[in-house]
């Protein structure tokens, strides 16, 4: 074909080298845990219990999770009532919810003073602890059974309203119809739902840092930290980044080939009309799923809104500060990720035959653990300056690696849209470069940049992982503040920090998104 | 003058082969069955594809490897020929200068353009805003700007009506006098407005005629494709 190739111009140059840096920052950061893991003493037999530790709980963690979401979902897939399409909304939620504030939350109701141990100890039960491996547990089952709910959801949505009537017709009962409609399409749709979720868990460095702990409930990433952080042993910190780093690869690898990223944008329909199950016991057991796993997950959410209404106010002035810092990490890294998205996503539209390439090197982030690009940086940077003073930077970059491939998603498809409709107009009026930017990119591809521009935002403003490795107490984040406040038992404070966290990455979320839908 | 010199192009099975002379102004219509290489015409002319052998000519310099902005070539599309986020009046200005942000003369003559097209208030207006036809007129205006001197059309009234579409062609040819037009068309009415006709079919480009000529005795294909 004689098809003229679009010039690639400064945007797509731009963007190529992007996509080089990406792979090069993960691969040099490799490189240098690598090289510094080597003369090591080899794994010992608490590197091997932290190794079967993630495996374990981020087993069970999937595991739990997918299995709670399927009488959840099938509830939702199946049911019409007020406030379904507010529930199905606040499942995407835990996405952007940082996860110390879902902790906190979570020790609000079943911490040792929570609600439930409360009740347990009135009613003379024995009180329960949400540390250790059930604490994990317990928050990533919090964290991911949105996730997994909104995932299988979908997998009902794709079985025709036809199969229904056809059931309905053959006068198929419940059972029989749950044999042959869905469990086929959970057999396709579960697994890649766990396998994500495993992946998820394994790199979930925030809440084992806050719920693990101690020789039996240590990950490996807990791990990297405390050799780095209290031991300040580097080459043990190298090592066990190499592990980590061969954990999330081998994850990637398979959930590239298995799984599809979850589908934020696409709205849910009604759900199919069914015959099967109209009688009252199911309708019942449908609304006492729901109404479960409604309480399950607003439940900490009220109770960080409850204490920390009233604590805002007598906040003291480092959690501010740390507030301030929080939002000008989120603002360099959302720059840094949207530029990089924004350009590499140009690149990737021009070049028609080299665009998976591209796609799949910005994808390859998600191969990446942010911890262990983290220590590649700290070992990196340790013998020239002092860490410390590199961490707001750090944690940026850091969290626009991470964020890339949720920001490619998003824009890959839109500019491509719109190069295809309007590049041959911008073309013959000879638009080029920063007017063809402004006139033609950017104002067709506004709802999805805002998407992820809010995106990256949420996600940078609540991480608490690199910024853990880096900080000192000068240049905490709000994330690792409030951290600070749950260890010292502060819990007035903590709550405070937890509602002013959890406002403030919601509202970046909201403004970018609006600014996108704005007028578009 | 445009010439296509021995211009061949093949795109997977079609093959298109043109050899043709275009002596301006006037509208010059493009006729023939669908699948037929009309639009692939225009396209080669406008640099969106480029041949695989032969050169095109304007006024004797070469423009075959010149990118579609480069060339002497303004184009009027089938659709999306505005950009739907920009109002009338900065889609217009487009057509003299390919910034974000015209001069206040460029705007001054995309007005007075809007107003020669009858569209005279609806400067802040977006596409979206506008019927099919105010639409074709906001485009047709955007051509008024360009000092291009070869205007492509490929059907470019086709969402319109009999009579609005014949309202066009009339004001096509009165605003744009001193141009080379070529007009892909499938309708026959069309194309007896314009001054010659050429009949492309099955990737071959005969060389236009006299449009009067041309109806009066059509060639086998030609009168095949009218039946």
């Amino acid at each position: 074909m004689a098809d003229r190739a679009q010039p690639l111009g400064l945007a797509g140059w731009t963007g190529i080298a992007a996509t080089v840096a990406i792979p090069a920052l993960i691969a040099l950061t490799a490189t240098a845990v690598v090289l510094s893991a080597e003369g090591g003493r080899g794994l010992s037999a608490a590197d091997w219990a932290a190794i079967r530790f993630t495996l374990w709980q981020a087993l069970l963690s999937a595991m739990i999770s997918v299995g709670l979401a399927i009488p959840v979902a099938r509830a939702l897939a199946r049911r019409q009532f007020l406030g379904r399409e507010a529930l199905i909304t606040l499942l995407g939620a835990p996405f952007l919810l940082p996860v110390i504030v879902a902790v906190f939350g979570l020790l609000a109701i079943f911490g040792r003073s929570g609600l439930l141990n409360n009740g347990l100890v009135a009613i003379g039960a024995q009180p329960i602890s949400i540390f250790g491996l059930h604490g994990v547990v317990l928050a990533h089952v919090f964290l991911n059974l949105p996730l997994a709910t909104r995932l299988l959801l979908q997998g009902w949505q794709t079985i025709p309203a036809e199969r229904f009537r056809l059931a309905a017709s053959l006068d198929m009962r419940a059972g029989a119809m749950f044999r042959h409609l869905e469990v086929p399409m959970l057999v396709r749709a579960a697994p890649p739902a766990a396998l994500i979720i495993f992946a998820i868990c394994t790199t979930s460095f925030a809440v084992a840092l806050t719920l693990g702990g101690g020789p039996r409930a240590t990950t490996v990433e807990l791990a990297i930290f405390q050799a780095l952080r209290f031991d300040f042993d580097l080459t043990r910190a190298a090592m066990l980044s190499v592990v980590q780093l061969a954990i999330t690869g081998s994850l990637a690898l398979i959930a590239l080939k298995l799984a599809r990223a979850p589908d934020f944008g696409k709205g849910f329909d009604r759900p199919a009309k069914r015959w099967d199950v109209d009688d009252a016991p199911r309708r019942i057991l449908d609304g006492m799923f729901i109404a479960a796993a409604a309480l399950f997950l607003i439940a900490p959410m009220a109770a960080v809104f409850v204490r920390g209404a009233t604590n805002l106010a007598g906040l003291p002035d480092v959690v501010w500060t740390s507030a301030g810092r929080s939002l000008l990490v989120a603002a360099l890294s959302t720059t840094l990720v949207v530029s990089a998205g924004l350009f590499t996503s140009i690149a990737a539209a021009r070049l028609r035959s080299g665009a998976v390439w591209i796609e799949s090197a910005g994808l390859l982030a998600i191969a990446a653990s942010p911890l262990v690009v983290g220590t590649g940086l700290f070992i990196i940077v340790f013998p020239f300056v002092e860490p410390a003073r590199l961490a707001l930077p750090v944690t940026a970059l850091v969290n626009a690696v991470v964020t890339l491939p949720f920001v490619l998603r998003a824009l890959i498809p839109a500019v491509r849209d719109a190069e295809a409709s309007f590049g041959p107009l911008a073309d013959s009026l000879d638009l080029k470069s920063l007017a063809r930017l402004r006139l033609l990119i950017l104002p067709r591809i506004r709802r999805p940049l805002g998407f992820s521009a809010g995106l990256a935002a949420a996600l940078s403003m609540g991480d608490l992982g690199v910024i853990a490795l880096f900080a000192d107490p000068a240049t905490a984040t709000l994330p690792l503040q409030l951290y600070r406040l749950m260890g010292a038992y502060r819990m007035d404070d903590a709550a405070g920090a937890s509602l002013l966290l959890l406002s403030l990455s919601f509202a970046l979320f909201w403004a970018c998104d609006w600014g996108g839908r704005r007028g578009a | 003058m445009l010439e296509l010199k021995d211009v061949k192009l093949v795109l997977g099975d079609f093959r298109l082969s043109a050899n043709l002379a275009i002596d301006g102004p006037g509208v010059t219509a493009v006729i023939g069955p669908s699948g037929g290489g009309k639009s692939t015409l225009l396209s080669l002319i406008a640099g969106f594809q480029l041949p695989d052998e032969g050169r095109i000519f304007w006024d004797g310099s070469d423009i075959t490897d010149l990118t579609p902005g480069a060339r002497p070539v303004a184009m009027l599309f089938q659709d999306n020929n505005l950009f739907p986020h920009l109002d009338s009046l900065s889609n217009v200005a487009l057509g003299e200068v390919p910034v974000a942000r015209p001069s206040q003369d460029t705007k001054e003559r995309a007005r007075d353009a809007l107003r020669k097209v009858g569209l005279s208030g609806l400067e802040t207006r977006k596409p979206g805003a506008l019927s099919g036809g105010q639409q074709s007129r906001v485009a047709l205006a955007r051509l008024l700007l360009t000092k291009r001197p070869v205007i492509l059309m490929d059907e470019p009234f086709s969402a319109l009506g009999p009579s609005q579409r014949r309202d066009m062609l009339a004001l096509v040819k009165e605003l744009l006098p001193k141009a080379t037009i070529l007009m892909v068309t499938h309708d026959p009415d069309d194309a007896r407005e314009s001054m010659q006709t050429a009949v492309v079919s099955d990737g071959y480009v005969s060389p236009p005629r006299d449009t009067v000529a041309v109806f009066a005795d059509p060639p086998p294909i030609l009168d095949a494709y009218l039946r």
